[in-house]
């Protein structure tokens, strides 16, 4: 009785969450253009996509500024973290809070103010402008999550490396990095999915005739959003689950070897 | 030490390959203002406004190249427009945010010597139309053009709809859409009271807020683009809707009709503006003109699917239907009490949008 209400309240859970999504991906198939009337079953959006030019180019933009926006941050923020680290404690947490606030403030706020610096500074507004506010944005992302893996570290093992001849820089990657990286590496997602989502920055920040996804996908509004917008995020939808599988799958297996390989060390 | 030498090396070559890459992208967003042979030029459209193959074939005519970019609504546009970001040609704003940019003093004015196909395809009742917002057609070359109305269901009402006061009887209740926004909503109970629908007298618009309010409980929804969806899949009965639309809904669902209500309504015009410091005045006047073209306009027309202003282009319409619809074609001497919206000043917008608040939150 107690687990029938578990599964069917998990069930509901999900349905509600995924709901949304399912609906979109059955009507990406839908041959007629209004969500209103069933036409059929049709590939047809998923050919047109591919001649779309102007949306596989705002796609294109998209992943760039993603990629681009959230390994620099990343490098960015990790420096900014080893750094803060070895602050005096006041002066880390006045450090941890002014790079707080980016996040907690609106983003429309952010769009228009950096918008406003471009202009003071005589930028001119394109790709190079959306990927410096999306960095701007990203730090303190990465600094969120990488700040907690710095605490838990003990400087000592990073002394004790200098101790036995490695310089700063080898004792760094061989020593700290490693310890780092799973704070390094969930930052640089949460930068990449910022970056993939934002809508109100880009849209402050970017020049005449660059699109990403989000800004295409709003500009269709007043006429209809296209089939070819429900092709294109089903593509993307399957191809992140199929990637979270593969990511959940092989460190299973990973641990599974790791913990096998380690037990004849330890007997 | 050699260990040592190559991690020092590899995190260089990280940083200085960071480094250039950003230096790339800076001077790639630099060098894009070279544009094609005759220079280029930079337009700022609706969303899905325009056919692409007539940009291309005006890139192929004149060597010009044409930089596009789009936005969602009025509002969003302005700021973008008047902080200078992107410093942009041409535009086609709506009615009411023509005046305000008029009021703004970032409009060019036309020189229409240059305009020779804006002068004599387009229609003389739309120049008349558009003096509301545009008082001597100084600034302004209509695009599209179009009526709000009421679309309604023939199989789902007992009489025939002709008037806004339809949408306040009981025996709809729940089968009603109303357009989810503040000038649009308040122009259907400003007209039902015979008011003007750019009215800021405090009194009128009291009055007209009293109506939506008493309106409330039979609207089913206040939608904005899923009137089309809605109306099409049968969800309601009657549905505020601009003509734009009508016609595509009854080719899903031939049991709507659409009716320009007889105490009057609102006529939108979007409408080819060069801004004042726009960087490429004589490209974008080469622009609107070769828009203004009647085989041009036909194309954005069968595109689009609002009404041109185009005279030349409604003659190259081949299907008859269409070529004389009265949804798309309405004979606007026929119908009584026609306006276009105009800017009311930031007063009048916050007027409107108090008494807005007051009715939603009712």
């Amino acid at each position: 009785m107690k687990n029938a209400a578990k599964k069917i309240y998990i069930a509901l859970i999900v349905l509600f969450l995924y709901a949304p999504i399912g609906t979109l991906m059955v009507l990406s198939f839908n041959a007629s253009k209004t969500r209103a009337k069933w036409g059929g079953i049709t590939f047809k959006w998923y050919g047109q996509l591919l001649h779309n030019d102007d949306i596989l180019k705002a796609f294109g933009n998209t992943l760039l500024i993603a990629l681009l926006s959230s390994v620099i941050a990343t490098i960015i923020g990790t420096i900014a973290c080893i750094a803060m680290s070895n602050m005096k404690k006041r002066t880390r947490m006045v450090m941890l809070g002014i790079t707080n606030i980016p996040m907690l403030n609106a983003d429309i706020v952010t769009g228009i103010s950096l918008m406003l610096l471009f202009i003071s500074f005589g930028f001119k507004f394109g790709l190079g402008t959306i990927l410096l506010s999306h960095i701007t944005f990203n730090i303190p992302y990465v600094i969120l999550s990488v700040m907690p893996r710095m605490k838990q570290l003990n400087p000592s093992i990073y002394e004790a490396a200098q101790d036995l001849g490695a310089s700063p820089v080898t004792a760094f990657f061989k020593v700290v990095f490693p310890d780092l990286l799973p704070g390094i590496l969930s930052g640089f997602l949460m930068a990449f999915t910022m970056s993939l989502d934002d809508f109100i920055i880009t849209h402050f920040t970017k020049g005449a005739g660059v699109d990403t996804l989000s800004t295409k996908i709003y500009t269709e509004v007043r006429k209809g959003i296209k089939p070819e917008m429900y092709a294109l995020s089903t593509l993307i939808f399957v191809t992140v689950l199929v990637l979270l599988i593969l990511v959940n799958v092989t460190p299973a297996r990973h641990e599974k070897t790791a913990i096998s390989g380690m037990s004849p060390d330890k007997s | 030490m050699d260990n040592n030498m190559k991690h020092t090396t590899t995190t260089n070559k990280l940083l200085i390959g960071s480094v250039m890459l950003l230096a790339a992208l800076g001077l790639s967003g630099c060098g894009a203002s070279g544009g094609g042979e005759n220079g280029q030029v930079i337009v700022y459209n609706w969303g899905e406004y325009i056919d692409p193959e007539t940009i291309e074939m005006f890139e192929e005519e004149t060597g010009i190249e044409v930089v596009y970019d789009e936005f969602e609504t009025n509002e969003i546009m302005y700021p973008k427009v008047e902080s200078g970001a992107a410093s942009y040609d041409v535009v086609c704003p709506s009615d009411y945010m023509i005046s305000k940019m008029i009021a703004n003093d970032m409009l060019a004015e036309l020189d229409f010597d240059k305009l020779p196909n804006a002068k004599a395809n387009i229609g003389a009742q739309y120049y008349e139309q558009a003096r509301g917002f545009d008082p001597n057609n100084q600034y302004s070359v209509p695009y599209c053009w179009g009526t709000v109305g009421i679309l309604y269901n023939k199989t789902m009402v007992e009489e025939p709809i002709t008037s806004w006061s339809q949408l306040w009887d009981a025996k709809y209740a729940d089968n009603i859409l109303m357009q989810d926004s503040v000038r649009d909503a308040f122009m259907v109970a400003e007209k039902l009271n015979g008011f003007s629908m750019n009215t800021t007298d405090p009194q009128e618009l009291e009055t007209a807020k009293n109506s939506l309010i008493e309106q409330k409980p039979l609207v089913q929804a206040y939608v904005i683009d899923q009137v089309r969806d809605k109306m099409i899949g049968n969800e309601a009965a009657i549905g505020v809707i601009y003509s734009g639309e009508a016609i595509y809904t009854q080719r899903e669902n031939p049991d709507l009709e659409y009716v320009i209500p007889e105490e009057g309504t609102n006529v939108w015009i979007d409408s080819w503006v060069i801004l004042k410091d726009a960087p490429n005045k004589e490209n974008a006047e080469k622009f609107i003109d070769f828009m203004c073209r009647g085989d041009i306009a036909v194309k954005n027309f069968e595109y689009i699917t609002y009404s041109t202003p185009n005279e030349a282009a409604r003659e190259l319409i081949e299907d008859e239907d269409i070529r004389n619809s009265e949804i798309a074609f309405p004979d606007l001497s026929k119908y009584n009490h026609l306006e276009t919206f105009v800017y009311l000043g930031e007063d009048g917008d916050a007027l409107y949008n108090e008494l807005w608040k007051e009715v939603k939150s009712n």
